[in-house]
């Protein structure tokens, strides 16, 4: 019940905050010069006047802002999120469509990104200045300091082309019926190389975070009292330090949850994903509003409940939390 | 692990042809070039159209997948010449203002239903005419269809029409799409748009968006025997090097209309198991231009437009920026056009010393810091090569005295700040031809084009005599007379250089050397592909 409340709390307190962003960026796509029409021609390679001026009305492009503002705010409220133009269908639909694929993406990189950076920084924690520390720290800002697009090229330069173990792009295997185990092991075989190039870039991250704040609970006193009652020195790690070193951690994938929901765009680009990465930036170069708008709108209710579940995940990391409010 | 894959895949497409009783052309070397049936062709396509509707959208991204699937009247044939498609015959009165078309017959839409002159009445009055970009354009003085018999389709004008350019536009503009689909709902919210019924080699089986589309044989083909193809996917790959990476892996066959980056088409010339070439994609030429705003006081002298073609060495360009893939343009009527090109020179040969004294005597000296005036130039990034080409344009003009400022914008700001706000001095993109002068080309010298409308005369340029040599070619029925109305319009444009063509160039097609019958018509990558077939991997 509490939890509910909670959740209530936070909702009720990003309304205003979703509000304001949608409002915004309605207002800065207006800014930008043509619209969604002027994409599309230019897509098409040419067209003539009486052809744009029937898509401008058939697209509503032809009211004044405000109208066409408030016509958005009122389908919003009924929760429908209006008609994508360059889609040809509702927002929803397209969206829905490329959910799995970026959740997929994200969840699994961050995953990956998250474990490998706790375990890598808690290993140069435990050799602090010495060869593995180095090494691990190196490499860590390496792979920080390297684009991801270079990363993506690289993978396929090497897996896909030169040593042909993995595709060079795709979510799955088109047209090859599979499903089941088949259709998932396909679908695995497929994320390898995207998976790994973006979780490469966040990893760097986790470590340095991790490396730093196991260097600085390993000072604490009750570390002490724990070596000093006898704890060998992996229970001591383990129960004691990591749990208390886990928080910025935590707290750092919270905010990159967000990030990476349309951080992927590179990535989806190179490996020729269908993703919300890729589709926020198709939206934006073809001006098409009520998609990107959608895209905002899903992604904010995304970053709230990922929070919402960072938030009990620090009351379960350490109970002073819980017990403090 | 490859090729084991794609060994069953095919293995598998064989077998499953051999079950169907199909005639399968025996293996061996030495039947090699004997058509071999099934398989699936795989085709990179970069720019994701959305519509699959070619009677809606005239666009090569939409051509390459639905021409597949859906068919014009009349098609380009070996040489250049018009082949019959759904149209078998065609005649013009004296007067220009009828022209009759016979049909085939014993055609079925993919859904069953005949296919029969309403169909051609329904496309042309209600898509061609109302809805499809350049076809509104085309079929402007089209009165009625009229459909004496099923297989009878007689077009009126109220204008003469040329039936050479009717018929050379129908290639790209002539898509017929089924009524009984369109018919009384709203033509662009009609589901088929995205999910098309035709009467081609292929039938529309499923469309991913982000992904690809998919298509297979059409069993009930009325090419007796053909396609060869089992199926056709097209795959949306937008990061052009990944693209690249596709064709290398096996994973695509073909990527059409520069597809892949200038670097990597390049340097698959060099490797064996790919075609780069300009072979069938003959019908599809476009140049670099550069369009001048002339309600600028300096770019309002002609001198001053003419000197800065000269101060430009677009060779040097060609060589360095673009591999050598392409040639100076001669004018807006580009050396591939039989019909029309008027076998002129190049115009403009690079020369500083001669623009910098035209630049003097307009009265443009060097003032401060050698500096004769500033302009903004705006890249239309129609592809890779026009930011280069800006750059190119920037430094080149520096050297005469010129400072050029590069106004950088998306395609959509880009499109609305030179032909709608004319917020610009300079501007860089592409012209496509499209066959006929008529279709989309004229429209760049035209006066009269309502403001806003991309790719036409928004410079403030207008010429009593251009417009009229260009209306009078419009109607002209005679094909001497038209291409020496258009000769004439080529010198007169050439010499005022309201908009200078640049370069002129084909579009490349890198293709794997598994597929045979490519290329083998004028416009092949927008073509049905009825005789394409592949070699095993």
């Amino acid at each position: 019940m509490q939890i509910l409340l909670l959740a209530l709390r936070r909702l009720a307190a990003s309304l205003p905050t979703l509000l304001l962003i949608l409002v915004g960026l309605f207002l800065l796509l207006q800014l930008a010069p043509g619209d969604t029409v002027d994409a599309l021609i230019a897509q098409m390679g040419g067209g003539d006047p009486a052809m744009a001026e029937q898509l401008r009305t058939f697209y509503g492009l032809d009211a004044p802002v405000v109208v066409q503002l408030g016509r958005y705010l009122l389908r919003l409220v009924t929760l429908d999120l209006g008609f994508s133009a360059i889609y040809g269908k509702p927002v929803a639909e397209v969206i829905l469509e490329r959910l799995p694929v970026t959740l997929l993406l994200m969840v699994s990189a961050l995953s990956f990104a998250f474990a490998a950076g706790m375990a890598l920084g808690v290993l140069a924690a435990r050799r602090v200045n010495r060869w593995p520390d180095t090494l691990i720290s190196t490499l860590g800002l390496v792979f920080y300091a390297t684009p991801s697009f270079w990363f993506g090229m690289m993978g396929i330069v090497v897996f896909a082309i030169r040593l042909a173990w993995l595709p060079a792009g795709g979510f799955e295997q088109i047209g090859s019926g599979n499903t089941g185990l088949t259709r998932v092991l396909d679908i695995a075989w497929h994320l390898i190389l995207p998976v790994a190039t973006l979780a490469l870039t966040y990893l760097a991250t986790y470590l340095r975070i991790m490396r730093a704040s196991m260097l600085e609970v390993l000072t604490l006193d009750f570390v002490r009292t724990a070596r000093a009652k006898g704890l060998g020195e992996t229970a001591v790690v383990l129960r004691h330090v990591l749990r208390n070193a886990l928080l910025p951690g935590v707290t750092l994938m919270g905010l990159q949850a967000g990030t990476m929901l349309g951080g992927s765009v590179v990535v989806e680009s190179v490996f020729a994903l269908p993703g919300l990465g890729r589709l926020a930036y198709e939206s934006v170069v073809q001006r098409d509003v009520n998609t990107l708008l959608g895209i905002v709108f899903v992604s904010a209710l995304l970053v709230i409940a990922i929070n919402f579940i960072v938030d009990m995940l620090y009351a379960k990391l350490d109970p002073r939390i819980a017990s403090g409010r | 692990m490859r090729l084991s894959r794609r060994h069953l895949l095919l293995s598998g497409a064989g077998l499953a042809a051999m079950a169907g009783g199909l005639p399968l052309g025996l293996p061996g070397p030495a039947l090699a070039q004997e058509p071999r049936r099934g398989g699936v062709l795989t085709v990179h396509v970069g720019s994701e159209q959305r519509i699959l509707n070619p009677a809606l959208r005239a666009s090569t991204g939409v051509y390459i997948i639905t021409s597949k699937i859906i068919e014009p009247l009349v098609d380009l044939g070996e040489g250049g010449k018009i082949v019959p498609v759904l149209a078998t015959a065609w005649e013009s009165t004296p007067d220009g203002k009828t022209i009759t078309f016979r049909l085939r017959e014993g055609v079925q839409w993919h859904d069953g239903k005949p296919f029969t002159s309403a169909d051609v009445q329904y496309s042309a009055m209600e898509l061609w005419k109302k809805h499809l970009n350049y076809g509104t354009t085309l079929q402007l003085y089209l009165d009625a269809v009229e459909t004496p018999d099923a297989h009878t389709a007689v077009f009126r004008y109220s204008r003469p029409m040329p039936l050479d350019l009717l018929l050379r536009a129908s290639c790209d503009l002539g898509y017929v799409v089924p009524k009984h689909v369109f018919e009384g709902s709203n033509v662009l919210e009609n589901p088929a748009n995205t999910a098309p019924i035709g009467t081609g080699p292929f039938k529309f089986v499923e469309y991913q968006r982000g992904q690809y589309v998919i298509a297979e044989r059409n069993p009930n083909y009325w090419r007796q025997g053909f396609p060869y193809l089992d199926r056709v996917v097209w795959r949306f790959i937008t990061d052009r090097s990944a693209a690249t990476a596709a064709l290398e892996t096996g994973a695509v066959q073909l990527s059409a209309y520069n597809g892949l980056p200038l670097a990597d088409l390049d340097r698959l010339r060099q490797d064996d198991r790919f075609e780069v070439s300009t072979r069938g994609v003959e019908g599809n030429v476009f140049n670099n231009t550069l369009e001048f705003n002339t309600r600028r006081k300096e770019l309002s002298d002609k001198r001053v437009r003419q000197a800065i073609a000269h101060a430009i060495d677009v060779d040097f360009f060609l060589e360095n920026f673009l591999y050598g893939l392409g040639k100076r343009a001669t004018g807006p009527i580009p050396s591939t056009s039989k019909e029309f090109f008027p076998n002129n020179p190049v115009p403009y040969p690079y020369d500083k010393a001669r623009a910098e004294k035209m630049l003097d005597e307009a009265g443009y000296k060097r003032g401060a810091g050698g500096v004769r005036f500033s302009l903004r130039i705006v890249p239309i990034m129609n592809g890779e090569d026009v930011p280069l080409l800006a750059t190119f344009i920037q430094q080149s003009l520096q050297q005469v005295g010129i400072r050029v400022e590069i106004v950088q914008l998306d395609i959509a700001g880009a499109l609305s700040a030179v032909y709608r706000d004319w917020n610009f001095d300079l501007a860089t993109g592409w012209h496509q031809y499209r066959g006929d002068p008529a279709v989309s080309t004229t429209v760049w010298y035209r006066s009269g084009s309502p403001k806003g409308s991309p790719w036409t005369n928004q410079f403030g340029w207008q010429s009593d005599k251009v417009d009229q040599l260009i209306d009078q070619a419009a109607t002209e029925l005679d094909p001497a007379k038209r291409k020496a109305l258009y000769a004439e319009f080529v010198a007169e444009v050439n010499d005022a250089l309201p908009v200078w063509m640049m370069t002129e160039r084909p579009f490349y097609a890198a293709t794997s050397k598994r597929v045979q019958n490519h290329h083998n018509v004028p416009r092949w990558d927008s073509g049905d592909w009825h005789d394409t077939w592949l070699l095993p991997a």
